[in-house]
């Protein structure tokens, strides 16, 4: 375990005390799914932090948890934190839904804020970013550029989440070349670099000439860049250390704003329970510089249609669009609801293979 | 489905590089347990030879040195072990998994700065001709140089384990511990000789994951293979050749599952996730049904007095 985590257990057994001589302070906690070094997910996480402790210098205290499971051991973090004296909780990851849910009942007065799940309650609000935006502009270049015509994709957990940037980057790459092919393998982690470069190597020798991540490690920049005329792009952080090939562009999360007005929220006492769903509009995903591997015409595109989802005029599922069976999901013209979106548990037509149940 | 997307070649090439690490690892812990040790930090001695042969292969350059401070690293690192268990006596499973535990924390602090670092690459062997050929060229000799060692390794442990003076020494000291002391052998000294080989094999397994499998340094990146290592080495019977069976089973299955996967076959992906354990574990349980057994004094402490 972490310094942090026997600072945590070193500070509960300190007891109240410590909490009442640091009460002037208002302390934030961030429960982390990686390590703060994984260049992806966690990191722009722990930028956010960082972010929170310039702006509010003394008078905000942060402390964090790294490389926390998700299930029980997410709540026992979270139960030290709040017994700690944390005013405001940050859980970063999905499978920390219930856990969040859990420790929140229990501590009344303390605020939690969850990213990418569903559940709220009085004190819990919920986060997430509209990263299937940054996907349908993956998804373009991907499919402008590809020549085997088959883009593999490492999926992490079956999840809404997950399976909405799947179908995003699905549909707009079918889009601009209709004989592409997805394969996709579940590696069941947000974070193992050994089985996200397995997972690469092997869509590689299966003809993927493009790599999608929806996990957390640079492990399948670095498999592309070995295996050579593969390309990939950044996920959740902007992992240019692979630019400009393999990797030609980047979905990156900014919580930085975010966790700014939340922190500001309960010193002002303002804080109320809330779900936060942000695009590229927002700023809250942004999408990293298109390297000069990309053509110059795909580039255009692809920045022509973030311009598009930017400013509302887009929405990255416009019918028609039917499902995987064949039945019409989206009419000609229309758009996805945000109900549909966030519970979203089918693939669209063309996508080969079941979700994992 | 589409089996045909799945290159017979390329995957046994593949399997070949994914139980690389386990098979180094388990070759020095089999040497371990035939000396009459049981050495439950085969994980920790893995990730301290990952980070050490990460951070002095982009130190210096070279992937050979960082290969070459893995073992150092591994064998130095096992050290911590030869004085808990041979020097001070204690348990050996507690201070095996007290190893396990330090190396994960020790590794972590230790690679701090190296997180998403790209590390030196080791150049695969290429010999013309035979490099070539269409289906034995990617197999056989298209990999780097560390796996044909791990090979290498497996021979040389069978052959001094089974024709060599100092094999049957190594034997005896594992089965009788007393006897083998009534002899004049130095029981102490070279269970603490088979622990640093130990030490040194696990730290190349690790280096491999670090530098050629992944190939890049994050904390706790070792993700349980030493322990997979562990129940190989058990289930192999304590003989080498069954170990790189079942370490090229394991990695097989591994690779074989995800291909799969990816050709869309119709078997639920928690099924295809556990069968490299499954069948790796039921294999070598059917072979190790003849009467080879453990050491008779594997995890028993020696003190010369008693």
């Amino acid at each position: 375990m972490k310094l942090t985590t026997l600072l945590t257990s070193a500070a509960m057994a300190l007891g109240l005390a410590t909490v009442a001589v640091a009460a002037e302070k208002t302390k934030v906690g961030f429960v982390y799914v990686g390590p703060v070094g994984d260049g992806g997910w966690t990191y722009e996480h722990n930028q956010g932090r960082l972010a929170v402790e310039e702006a509010f210098g003394d008078k905000v205290e942060t402390v964090y948890v790294e490389n926390v499971a998700e299930g029980p051991d997410a709540e026992r973090v979270m139960t030290q934190m709040a017994l700690e004296g944390a005013d405001l909780i940050f859980t970063t990851s999905f499978g920390y839904m219930d856990p969040t849910i859990n420790v929140a009942k229990k501590f009344p007065n303390v605020k939690f804020e969850h990213a990418t799940g569903y559940k709220r309650a009085d004190n819990v609000s919920t986060y997430s970013a509209r990263f299937y935006e940054g996907r349908a502009v993956q998804g373009t270049i991907a499919g402008s550029m590809t020549e085997s015509n088959i883009i593999g994709y490492i999926g992490s957990y079956p999840i809404p989440e997950v399976i909405r940037g799947i179908n995003s980057a699905y549909i707009h790459a079918k889009k601009v070349n209709p004989d592409v092919q997805f394969k996709i393998v579940w590696a069941f982690t947000w974070f193992d670099p050994a089985k996200e470069a397995d997972a690469a190597k092997v869509l590689i020798e299966q003809g993927a000439d493009v790599i999608l991540q929806h996990t957390d490690s640079t492990a399948p920049q670095a498999a592309a860049q070995a295996a050579g005329n593969v390309i990939t792009f950044g996920q959740a952080s902007d992992m240019s250390e692979y630019g400009p090939k393999p990797r030609v562009s980047s979905i990156i999360d900014n919580w930085a704003p975010y966790y700014l007005a939340r922190t500001q929220a309960v010193m002002d006492g303002t804080w109320t329970s809330v779900d936060t769903w942000d695009g590229i509009g927002a700023g809250m995903v942004g999408i990293g510089e298109i390297s000069d591997a990309v053509p110059a015409d795909v580039k255009t595109a692809a920045l022509a249609l973030q311009a598009s989802l930017a400013d509302g005029s887009y929405h990255a599922f416009t019918g028609p669009v039917n499902k995987q069976d064949g039945s019409v999901w989206l009419a000609d013209g229309e758009t996805a609801d945000d109900g549909t979106l966030a519970g979203m548990n089918f693939f669209v037509e063309g996508i080969e293979g079941d979700i994992p149940q | 489905m589409d089996l045909s997307a799945i290159n017979p070649v390329l995957l046994i090439a593949s399997l070949m590089v994914a139980a690389t690490p386990i098979l180094l690892a388990a070759i020095g812990e089999l040497v371990v347990e035939k000396s009459g040790v049981l050495n439950l930090g085969v994980e920790g001695m893995m990730i301290i030879g990952a980070v050490s042969g990460f951070a002095i292969a982009v130190e210096s350059g070279s992937p050979w040195l960082g290969f070459v401070a893995s073992a150092v690293a591994g064998a130095v690192f096992s050290l911590l072990f030869v004085l808990l268990t041979q020097v001070a006596k204690a348990n050996q499973v507690a201070s095996g998994l007290a190893l396990t535990l330090t190396g994960l924390g020790l590794s972590a602090l230790l690679g701090q700065s190296y997180v998403g670092i790209r590390p030196p690459q080791m150049g695969k062997l290429d010999i013309p001709l035979l490099s070539d050929l269409p289906v034995l060229g990617p197999i056989l000799f298209g990999h780097d140089p560390i796996l044909y060692l791990g090979i290498a390794l497996t021979a040389g442990v069978w052959a001094l384990l089974k024709f060599t003076r100092a094999g049957l020494v190594l034997r005896a000291v594992g089965e009788n511990h007393d006897a083998a002391h009534a002899l004049g052998y130095k029981v102490i000294r070279i269970r603490i000789m088979a622990i640093m080989f130990g030490g040194a094999c696990a730290g190349l397994g690790g280096a491999y994951i670090s530098l050629i499998r992944v190939p890049q340094w994050t904390e706790g990146m070792t993700a349980g293979v030493g322990w997979i290592a562990l129940a190989l080495v058990v289930f192999a019977s304590w003989k080498p050749w069954r170990a790189l069976l079942g370490a090229y089973l394991f990695g097989g299955v591994t690779v074989v599952q995800l291909n799969l996967q990816a050709a869309g076959v119709a078997i639920p992906v928690e099924y295809l996730a556990m069968s490299p354990y499954v069948i790796t574990i039921i294999v070598l349980v059917i072979l190790s049904a003849d009467k080879s057994s453990a050491p008779a004094a594997l995890g028993r402490n020696f003190h010369a007095s008693r």
